[in-house]
Parts: structure tokens; C-alpha cells; sequence
């Protein structure tokens, strides 16, 4: 066998295999992802670098079950998720995904401690809401509205959100997009936290460069394709990037 | 525990407080409005039926100048019919003690033994007449009431011209007398007009009316044809002075009573159900928006694993939660107004009413229609939550798309300001949410003229036809015909400044198939005091020989001027004259011919007699005058004009006040609601623009105007349709409400009736608008900009 692939090296929990996203807009075709192979690797963090436009989304959107592919398969434990209906898909995102979103998303009319309860009221082995908050630190401000909290205490519930129901899978798109740099230092200690403590295999998106030295491996897209994907060996802790 | 999802329902709720109040309003008075008239409906209809089952309203009714018994029998024969009973009606007068003009009493038999078999009487308290005392007498309800009359007390009556003492033995009432008008009248009056039930054998000695009877009813055999009874009925008593037998339909009591019935019968199909169809369409404008809001915050909850059915649950449930305690509010009001409405029939409509508390399955389809139409309203907003992909919602909704609207393109409005321009490409840009909410506002100023145009109509007819048509301040009617020189007697009474008198006969009015019956009336050449007018107001004259008929019975019989018309005469030699048709005239009541007295003379082969005389008095000496009329024997009934007229103004006033509130009210709640939902919805859409307009330095007062620009032309769109509906539905209220052939009201409303709508729905509509705008001057200009959509 020539040099290993880096995708085989571990076992991988889920991955996208030759997939291709094409969306009709009007009479226009946008190839968003033209046969990607990307796979996810138990307990690592990857970061997913790519310039904006370049799928990134895309691809995020149909390994956590939100979007389905128009071509290619996606292997939960080896099971192909893209076929399954409306109602698998979202059993799927259930039990196993976490998301966490640019900007947010958290419900406005919901306290800090009730949009995590959001997620922890239907999942099978859900931490306390206020253990989540304790983990992104921020239990002092449990009952605060989402309006009543700063851009990054917001990410940061948003965070304690998707890794309330302990899923096996964290996914986030461009966590720090929105954020001015110290606090987004602050949001990526977080997820680097969760990865390492609960062993939570994530996937982080940034357009932007540097955040990369964090992740035990990465990928890059670039108009659609893989461009690159490497281990990074000189992994750093989020606290000492720059940028 | 409240799940969260539940918790984010009722905070979402909270603050959409004056939008979920406003709507559950609307949907409130829908549902109260419905049970309403559901209730009164069902009173009324259910009472009626089971009345008239009960105590066997009769089918056809006759009178009849004097018959032999034994035609009885012959009557029994005709095919169709199930049985007679033939009875002896006569009026009578009650000189009651206080009372100005004596009251009018009609007395009915009583049957020698047992109940009578038709048109039987519902004793309330005490009991039958004992057979053969003449001086028992049931007494109708209401007058009793008026007069403190119990069992046991006395009533002094004029029996063919003899002063008794009779004794009330019971008080009743009579399917025949639901709603009771004395002959002649126009309204029922409870403290001038007494059915009274009396011993048959008595009533027929006091009356010489042994061996022979003047009315009779008829219960008809199950699918038979009523026409050709009337018909047979008619020929078998022509030769004993047969007046015309007629059916239900022109029963009066009934007739009034089923107007009624069908009145609120249209309008429990069509009011509810515009409230509701109001609600559905806000209840769409404010989810929509709410959707649009959420998308986000839905995608999210379907990203964390929540199913569709759960987000569409989520939605149905917050329209429940409005929709519910709208129509618990709608129950409770609805309950309480049913029960006022039906109150006020009780003053009109003797007839023993089941009332219950509340109809509770008229309750519950109150909302369930409430519930469908609520969530057909928020259908398509649910459906485009449940629809939205997970991912996709994750972007910001891109701009909604806008086009330059053809108004912008119309010559010499090119140079609009940009302001203006916006307004118009919002309206272009949702055309069917202007035209919804344009077609509330008109529904809500339709109300409002519906609730108060009889008041219009009123005021000149009751002008018209007491004013200027009747000019004389009191009738007198004789029991016969009397000789003109008999005025000349009254002329001398104290107080009488001028006497007319006419003649009044009955007949049946014929043109080829089609008749009806009637009275024709001869007027002396220089009547005074009974004037004629054309529709057009205008004075008719009436020809020497021809006929001047009302305009309804020209219709009845399609007669027009110049047609000549069978006069079948129901006195002297009982022959028919062909009359040609010289005019119609316009008449508020009844349906009654017009010829010079001389002529109808010639008609009857008769001298010149007179049965009614029409006085003009001085109002200082009338007691004086009444002494001398109450004491004239070949007196049947004397009528004070301002007395019919101060009870039917004061019977239509106090209904009116009450229906004319109430549905402002309603309407109030569909301006408000509309205009509120709306320019929230607006604001809530347009916030970030407004903002961005105040930073480059647009005032408030400018941007108000963008903002509100859209609700006015919508208020300014319904006003003008809201006319033009209000006049419709008034117009086809006219054609249910009375029997054209009793009463017409005519079509008029006023100035001040389409001003007062006009300036309700103003007021509610600014009102509302300004709740809204005041927002405006909290914006935050800094925070808009900053929040996402
Ligand atoms: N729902 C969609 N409809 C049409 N085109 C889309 C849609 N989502 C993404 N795209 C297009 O697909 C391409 C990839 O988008 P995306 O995955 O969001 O890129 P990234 O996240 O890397 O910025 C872009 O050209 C984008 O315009
Ligand atoms: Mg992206």
C-alpha cells in the first residue's frame, strides 16, 4: 500500500464519501460541493478551513443531517445516513449532533438555562442544564435572556446547548465568525475543553487561518473540493493562538 | 412541568399582548355573536313550534259576517282540510277607569265544553270560565299586567252596546296573539289592546249570535294544498259575507313572528362567520410575520432534533391559546347578551320561551368554528415553518423582493416623493393583505350602518304618515256605517275643531289570477285630514271614478295606471265592479285601495255613509271630548294618533339604543384589531428601515408616515366599499325583516348615520394607529441596526 491516507488511520464515526451538493437557483446550477471525501475521526478535532463560498456550510449542513447531498453517501458507523427520511434524519441530529451556529441561534424568549433545557428535555442522557453552564462558565448567568448577554456569553450557552445532551458529535459553524478576538479565544477554549474532557469528536468551520494550529487535523476546501487534508502535529491550546 | 417549548409559547404570547388581545377580541365577539343570535333563534323557533304544536295554532283562518253553524260541516268536507272550529270574535271596549280613550277588547268563544280544539289558550295563573256565565272572562297577559288586572278583579266592557261588569277568572295568552296588534294597528300595545276569552253561549246571546258563528279556523290534513282550501273555504262562505280565508303566512301575529325568525336566521349565517373570517385573516397577517421572525429560532429547534409535527403543534397550540380565550370571553359575553336579547323579545313576543342557561353544543361549535377558522387563518404560516429546511433557515432571509407599482407609472405621479414611493411598492408588494384588511374595515362600517339605519328610516315614515298623511289627532271608528250628517253631530262636541270622515269597506282586489284582500277606502273630495302621496312625496289626487291603489298591492296584483281591476265587494250585494287603476300611492302601512267616497257610494249602491270619522281637536279640552265618545253607542274603537305613535317611536327607540351600541361596539373591535395587527406587523417588518431613515435625519413624523401610510389608504379603501355593503345589508334586512304587506320601511339612510360609521371607524382606526406609532419614538436606533433579522 503506498502512504496511508490520513482518513484511514483511525476509525472514523462519520464521514462524507464522494458527495456533491448541487443547488438549483432558478436556471442556474451552484455546484456547492462536487465530490467531497471527508471523513470524522472518534474523539478528534477538526477544523475545516476554506474561503467563504468554498462549501464549508455545505458540507457541515449534510454531515449533521440538516441538508442532504445530491450525490455520495454519508457513513454513520458505517451506516448511510443520506438516504433516510425526514424522520431518521431528525432522530439522527436527536441522539447524536451537536450544533453550534455563527450567530448563535439561540430562542430570544428562552433564559440562558431553558435553551439548553431545550435540547436536554429530548435527549436520552442529558446533562443539567446548570452543569452545561458550569463547563462553558457562565452559571451566574443562568437566567439571563439571550438579549441580555454579550455576543460571546451567547455563544458560549450555545455552546453548553449542543454539548448538554453529550452527543458523540460536535459541529461548529464558524463559532467565532461574529466575535471580536478575545472573546472568541474564549468561545474556541471552550469547545477545545469539551473535546478534550468529554472526548467529543468535533468539527469547527473558520475561513480564517490561524484558528487551525488548535485542531488535531485539517481540512481544506476550496470551490468545492478537498483541497488538503492534514494532521497537525504541533497542536496548540486556543489560548496561545494569534492572529 | 411547562416544557420549554411551552414556556417560549406563552413568553411569545406575552409579548405580542396587544396583538393576541385585539384578535381574541375579534374572535370573542364572533363567537358571542353567534351564540347570540343562535340563542335567539332557537327561543324563538323552538318556543314557536312547540307553541303552536301544543296548544294547535290553526292552519287557514276565516271571518265571516254571520254563518249558520251547520256550515260547519260542509267546511269539514273540503279536501284537505282536518277539522274546523268555528268560534265568534268581537271588539269590544274596555272603559277602564284613568284611561283617556277606553282600550279595545276582542272577545273570542270559549267552547260550551272542554279546551277549544284550535288556537287554544295558555292559562298562566287561574282558570277556564265556567260555561254559561257571561261574566268570566280569560284576559290576555300583558294587559292585565298593565292594568293590575289578577284573578278575581273586574274589567268594566262595552258588549253590543250595554255596559258590563266582567270578572277575570285567568290570565292567559294564545298562539293567535304572539305578537298582538288590535285590527288596524301598527304595533302591539299591552296597555290598549285585550284578547279576551268568554263562554261561547254567553258571547253568543250578548252578541245575537245564537245558531251562528263569524270566525272560523282550520286545521289543514298534512300535504294539503292550501290555496285550493282558501279557495273552496272562500266560495262556501261568500253567501254569509266571507271576508277571505288566508293561511298562516298572513296571520299577522305569525307573520311578525316568523319576520323575526327569519331575520336573525340570515344573520347568524352571515355575521359570525365575517367575525371569524376577520379573526383568520389577522390571526394570518400576525403568524406569518411571526414565522418570518422565528425562522431562525425554528431552524435551530429542528437542528436540535425536534420533529416537524412538533413545530407545527407549537404554532396550533398559540392559536389556541388565543382562540380559546377569545371564545371563553365570547361564551361568557355571548350568554349574558342572549340573555338581554331575549329579554327584550320577552317585551315583544308572548309566547311561553325555553330559555336555557346556555345551549351548551351551540357553545361548543361556537369554537370549534372558531378553532378551524383560526387555523385555516395561521394554515399557510405553519405550513412554511414546518417546511423550512433546518439548514437553509440558518441564513438571514434574503430582501423581500419589491417592484415599482403601476400607480408610481401613472402620469404626473412619476415625481412621487421617495417616502410615498415606499408606502405604495408595500402595498403592491402584499396586494391581497390590503385588500383583506380593506375589506375589514368596510364589514366594520357595514355594522355600523346596519345597527343604526331603522332609526332613519323611522323618523320620515312615521313623518310622512302621521304628519302629513294622517292629520287628525283622533278616529273614531263605527261599528256600521253611519249617515254623513252623523259628522255633524261630532262637529259640535266640545272641543272638535274639524271632522272629516270616510268610508271604509272590505273587499277582495283581483287582476286575472292573482288577488288579494283588503279595504277600499272612499275619501270626501276636500279630506283634510287624510292626505294621499305619490313616492315621490308628491300630493295624489284622486280621479272621479277610478281607483288610486298602494304601490305594494300594485305589485301583488301586477296592476299598473290604466288597468282595470275586479273589486269584489265584501258588503251590500256582495257583486264585483271592474275599476280601472288610476295611480299608485306610496303607504307605510297596509295595502289598501283610495276612491272618491261618491264613487265607492256608486260602488256599493249605498247612500253616503261614513264609518270613520277623523277629528282635529284642541288639545286643552280633549278629556272633555272623550267623556262624550266613550258614551256613543254605534262607537267600535277610538284611536288617539299620539298615542300610536309614542308607543311604536318608544317600542323602536329602546330596541334600537340597545343594537345600535351593541354592534358599534363589535364593529370598534374589527377596526382596532385590523388596523393595530397590521401597523405592529409593519413595524415589526420595517423597523430596521425606519431606523435607517431616522439616522440619515428622516423626522418621526415622516416616518410615521411610512409606516402608517399603508393602514390609511387600507382605512380609506374600506370606508367608501363599508357604504356601499352597510347600504346592501340594509336593504336586504328591509326585505326579511317586516311583511311588506303590513309594514314597509323605506330604504333610506341618513346622512348622519354613514357620517357616524365613518367617524367610528376613524377614531378606532387613529386610535389604534397611535398605540402603534408611539413605539415609533422608543426605537433604538443604534440597537435596530445592530439586531439581526
Ligand atoms: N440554499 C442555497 N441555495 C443556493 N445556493 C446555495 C445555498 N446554500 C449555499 N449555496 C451556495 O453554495 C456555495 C457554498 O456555500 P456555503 O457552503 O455556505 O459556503 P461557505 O460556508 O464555505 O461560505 C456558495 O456559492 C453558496 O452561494
Ligand atoms: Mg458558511
Amino acid at each position: 500500500m503506498p502512504e496511508p491516507s490520513p482518513s484511514s488511520e483511525r476509525s472514523s464515526i462519520l464521514s462524507a464519501e464522494d458527495v456533491s451538493k448541487v443547488y438549483q437557483m432558478g436556471d442556474v446550477e451552484v455546484h456547492a460541493l462536487r465530490g467531497v471525501d471527508v471523513p470524522l475521526h472518534e474523539g478528534e478535532l477538526m477544523v475545516l478551513l476554506g474561503p467563504s463560498g468554498s462549501g464549508k456550510s455545505t458540507l457541515l449542513n449534510i454531515l449533521g443531517a440538516l441538508d442532504v447531498p445530491t450525490s455520495g453517501r454519508v457513513l454513520y458507523r458505517g451506516d448511510d445516513i443520506a438516504g433516510h427520511g425526514e424522520r431518521e434524519l431528525t432522530n439522527f441530529r436527536r441522539d447524536h449532533v451537536g450544533f453550534v451556529f455563527q450567530f448563535y441561534n439561540l430562542v430570544p424568549s428562552l433564559t440562558a438555562r431553558e435553551n439548553i433545557a431545550l435540547v436536554t428535555e429530548i435527549s436520552k442522557t442529558p446533562l443539567d442544564p446548570r452543569e452545561a453552564l458550569e463547563l462553558v462558565g457562565l452559571t451566574e448567568r443562568m437566567d439571563h435572556f439571550p438579549a441580555q448577554l454579550s455576543g460571546g456569553e451567547q455563544q458560549r450557552v450555545a455552546i453548553a446547548r449542543a454539548v448538554a445532551k453529550q452527543p458523540e458529535i460536535l459541529l461548529c459553524d464558524e463559532p467565532t465568525g461574529a466575535l471580536d478576538f478575545k472573546t472568541g479565544i474564549r468561545v474556541l477554549e471552550v469547545i477545545d475543553e469539551v473535546n478534550r474532557s468529554l472526548g467529543t469528536t468535533t468539527a469547527v468551520i473558520t475561513h480564517h487561518a490561524p484558528i487551525a494550529s488548535m485542531a488535531d487535523r485539517v481540512v481544506s476546501l476550496a470551490d468545492g473540493m478537498v483541497a488538503s487534508d492534514r494532521r497537525n502535529d504541533e497542536k496548540v491550546s486556543p489560548s496561545e493562538l494569534t492572529w | 412541568m411547562v416544557s420549554v417549548l411551552d414556556r417560549k409559547l406563552l413568553r411569545d404570547l406575552m409579548r405580542l399582548k396587544g396583538q393576541v388581545l385585539t384578535i381574541a377580541l375579534v374572535v370573542a365577539v364572533g363567537v358571542a355573536n353567534y351564540i347570540t343570535l343562535r340563542s335567539a333563534w332557537r327561543a324563538l323557533g323552538d318556543s314557536k313550534v312547540a307553541y303552536y304544536e301544543q296548544y294547535r295554532f290553526a292552519d287557514v283562518f276565516a271571518r265571516v259576517k254571520r254563518a249558520p253553524d251547520s256550515v260547519t260541516d260542509r267546511l269539514g268536507d273540503v279536501r284537505g282540510v282536518a277539522s274546523v272550529y268555528p268560534r265568534i270574535v268581537e271588539e269590544v271596549l274596555l272603559p277602564i277607569d284613568g284611561m283617556l280613550t277606553p282600550a279595545h277588547g276582542q272577545i273570542i268563544s270559549l267552547p260550551s265544553r272542554g279546551r277549544p280544539p284550535m288556537n287554544d289558550v295558555y292559562v298562566k295563573s287561574g282558570r277556564f270560565p265556567e260555561p254559561g256565565r257571561g261574566d268570566e272572562v280569560l284576559i290576555y297577559e300583558p294587559f292585565a299586567n298593565e292594568h293590575d288586572l289578577r284573578p278575581g278583579s273586574t274589567i268594566p266592557a262595552i258588549l253590543n252596546g250595554k255596559l258590563h261588569e266582567l270578572i277575570v277568572v285567568g290570565l292567559a295568552l294564545s298562539p293567535e296573539y304572539v305578537f298582538a296588534i288590535e285590527p288596524g294597528g301598527i304595533t302591539s300595545d299591552d296597555e290598549r289592546f285585550a284578547p279576551m276569552w268568554m263562554s261561547g253561549t254567553s258571547v253568543a246571546a250578548a252578541f245575537q249570535m245564537e245558531g251562528a258563528f263569524n270566525d272560523v279556523v282550520v286545521r289543514l290534513e298534512p300535504g294539503a294544498d292550501e290555496k285550493a282550501v282558501l279557495i273552496a273555504i272562500d266560495r262556501i262562505l261568500e253567501p254569509y259575507g266571507g271576508l277571505g280565508a288566508y293561511g298562516r303566512d298572513l296571520q299577522i301575529s305569525n307573520s311578525i313572528l316568523e319576520g323575526e325568525i327569519a331575520q336573525i336566521e340570515a344573520e347568524v349565517v352571515f355575521l359570525p362567520g365575517a367575525f371569524l373570517a376577520v379573526a383568520a385573516f389577522l390571526l394570518n397577517v400576525v403568524f406569518s410575520r411571526m414565522v418570518t421572525m422565528q425562522r431562525g429560532q425554528i431552524a435551530v429547534i429542528k437542528a436540535v432534533g425536534y420533529r416537524n409535527s412538533t413545530i407545527a403543534l407549537h404554532y396550533l397550540k398559540m392559536v389556541c391559546v388565543i382562540v380559546l380565550f377569545g371564545s371563553a370571553v365570547g361564551v361568557a359575553f355571548g350568554a349574558w347578551l342572549a340573555d338581554a336579547m331575549l329579554d327584550l323579545y320577552a317585551g315583544f313576543f308572548r309566547l311561553p320561551m325555553t330559555r336555557g342557561r346556555i345551549d351548551l353544543p351551540v357553545a361548543i361549535n361556537a369554537v370549534i368554528a372558531s378553532l378551524l377558522a383560526a387555523v385555516a387563518g395561521i394554515a399557510f404560516a405553519v405550513r412554511s415553518a414546518v417546511t423550512l429546511p433546518p439548514a437553509e433557515a440558518m441564513r438571514p432571509p434574503s430582501p423581500a423582493r419589491y417592484r415599482a407599482s403601476p400607480i408610481e407609472q401613472m402620469p404626473g405621479l412619476r415625481r412621487l416623493r421617495q417616502t410615498t414611493m415606499m408606502v405604495f411598492r408595500e402595498i403592491w408588494r402584499r396586494p391581497l393583505r390590503t385588500v383583506f384588511s380593506s375589506a375589514g374595515i368596510a364589514f366594520a362600517l357595514a355594522i355600523i350602518i346596519l345597527g343604526r339605519f331603522g332609526k332613519d328610516a323611522h323618523g320620515p315614515i312615521l313623518d310622512l304618515q302621521f304628519g302629513r298623511q294622517q292629520r287628525e289627532d283622533i278616529s273614531v271608528i263605527f261599528k256600521n256605517q253611519v249617515a254623513d250628517r252623523s259628522l255633524g253631530y261630532l262637529a259640535h262636541l266640545p272641543g272638535v275643531d274639524q271632522v272629516d270622515g270616510y268610508r271604509m269597506t272590505p273587499v277582495r282586489f283581483r287582476l286575472g289570477p292573482r288577488w288579494r284582500d283588503s279595504v277600499l277606502i272612499g275619501l270626501p273630495p276636500d279630506s283634510h285630514l287624510r292626505r294621499l302621496f305619490t313616492r315621490q312625496f308628491r300630493p295624489a289626487r284622486i280621479p272621479h271614478s277610478g281607483i288610486l291603489i298602494t304601490d305594494v298591492l300594485a305589485d301583488i296584483l301586477g296592476a299598473e295606471p290604466g288597468d282595470l281591476i275586479d273589486v269584489e265587494l265584501k258588503e251590500g250585494d256582495r257583486g264585483t265592479r271592474q275599476v280601472r287603476v288610476s295611480g299608485t300611492i306610496d303607504e307605510a302601512f297596509g295595502i289598501q285601495g283610495y276612491m272618491q267616497k261618491s264613487s265607492l257610494h256608486g260602488l256599493l249602491r249605498e247612500k253616503p255613509t261614513v264609518n270613520t270619522a277623523l277629528l282635529r281637536v284642541n288639545p286643552g279640552r280633549e278629556a272633555e271630548l272623550h267623556a262624550y265618545l266613550s258614551d256613543i253607542p254605534t262607537v267600535q274603537s277610538i284611536h288617539r294618533k299620539r298615542t300610536v305613535l309614542e308607543k311604536f317611536e318608544g317600542q323602536t327607540r329602546k330596541t334600537m339604543q340597545v343594537i345600535t351600541l351593541i354592534l358599534t361596539l363589535f364593529a370598534t373591535a374589527i377596526a382596532v384589531a385590523v388596523v393595530y395587527n397590521n401597523a405592529r406587523v409593519s413595524l415589526s417588518v420595517r423597523s430596521r428601515d425606519l431606523a435607517t431613515l431616522r439616522v440619515l435625519g428622516f423626522t418621526r413624523t415622516e416616518i410615521s408616515a411610512i409606516l402608517l401610510g399603508e393602514q390609511a389608504i387600507q382605512v380609506c379603501l374600506g370606508i367608501p366599499v363599508g357604504m356601499v355593503l352597510g347600504t346592501w345589508g340594509a336593504k336586504a334586512l328591509i326585505e326579511l325583516q317586516a311583511d311588506p304587506e303590513q309594514f314597509r320601511l323605506p330604504m333610506l339612510i341618513s346622512s348622519q348615520t354613514y357620517a357616524f360609521s365613518v367617524v367610528v371607524i376613524l377614531a378606532a382606526a387613529i386610535l389604534s394607529a397611535l398605540l402603534v406609532r408611539r413605539r415609533l419614538d422608543t426605537l433604538d436606533l443604534v440597537g435596530v441596526l445592530k439586531t439581526r433579522e
